[in-house]
């Protein structure tokens, strides 16, 4: 029963905040680009509010999942080296907490870069 | 009794007034099942990471990493475009729509080479992201550091 209300929790979440994005594209002109980059922006900027951390707890992958989730891992992971290494930590959390799935998004479309050809657009 | 509700270009202007707002609905409705259902799965991949004794900081990673592999294999045998068209933001938003926007470019640009083809364009969309998010993320730290020395 906790388990079923854990994805129910993500779910319901999760498709809250692609429904901003939603909204962001029928309703404005903004580009995808912009779109992604402002949601991570304002993930680090809700987590340096404490807005985001309580979401996470709540939702759990409905919060992490999403780019504003993204950005959460950056901002609390220069936080936390902040608190480990002093100011120079600023420079080391974001990228460390991120590296997995940054590196795993380079490697995996690199591969795939090589393995596969263009499709038409559909 | 032969009132008419409508003049037939009323009744046009109505129906074009009301159709875009159905489609709206409609985008609004398949952005938030297909994102909800990529958080679910996040949410099933992190149960699995706990049974895995990953610890708090690399159980997300797993699930990061197994998405962000999800989302560039899809974008390379080319259905991640195809659920894109479907539920727009639903895809984009998810951490498999940033790896989707870092494969799909590099799929795209093969044909003008190994290096600015595949190496740059890998960063097309990832690139700004990271810069911004980056560059937010030492804003920050540098911010907390300053709070955290001025109050303490």
């Amino acid at each position: 029963m906790q388990t079923a209300m854990l994805f129910i929790r993500a779910f319901v979440v999760g498709g809250l905040i692609c429904d901003v994005g939603q909204l962001l594209i029928m309703r404005t002109k903004l580009t995808n680009a912009r779109i992604l980059v402002l949601f991570v922006v304002s993930g680090v900027a809700l987590t340096a509010l404490g807005v985001y951390k309580p979401l996470v707890d709540f939702a759990g992958a409905g919060a992490t999942v999403p780019l504003t989730g993204f950005g959460y891992s950056l901002a609390m992971g220069a936080i936390e080296a902040v608190n480990r290494y002093g100011l120079i930590g600023a420079f080391v959390g974001g990228i460390t907490r991120t590296a997995a799935g940054i590196t795993a998004a380079v490697v995996f479309g690199l591969i795939n870069a090589l393995v596969f050809k263009p499709h038409a657009k559909p | 009794m032969s009132r008419q509700p409508f003049t037939p270009d009323q009744y046009h202007e109505l129906v074009s007034k009301l159709t875009p707002s159905s489609r709206m609905l409609r985008g609004y409705w398949r952005a938030f099942w297909v994102g909800g259902l990529i958080c679910a799965v996040g949410q099933a991949l992190t149960l699995w990471a706990d049974t895995l004794h990953l610890g708090e900081v690399t159980s997300p990673m797993f699930t990061t990493g197994v998405l962000v592999f999800a989302g560039t294999t899809l974008t390379g045998i080319g259905v991640y475009d195809r659920i894109g068209q479907y539920a727009g933001a639903g895809s984009a938003i998810p951490v498999t729509g940033f790896a989707n926007s870092v494969a799909a470019p590099a799929i795209e640009f093969q044909r003008e080479g190994a290096v600015m083809g595949v190496g740059a364009r890998l960063f097309t969309l990832a690139g700004p992201v990271l810069a911004y998010g980056i560059a937010s993320s030492v804003v920050v730290g540098i911010a907390y550091w300053l709070i955290r020395g001025w109050v303490l």
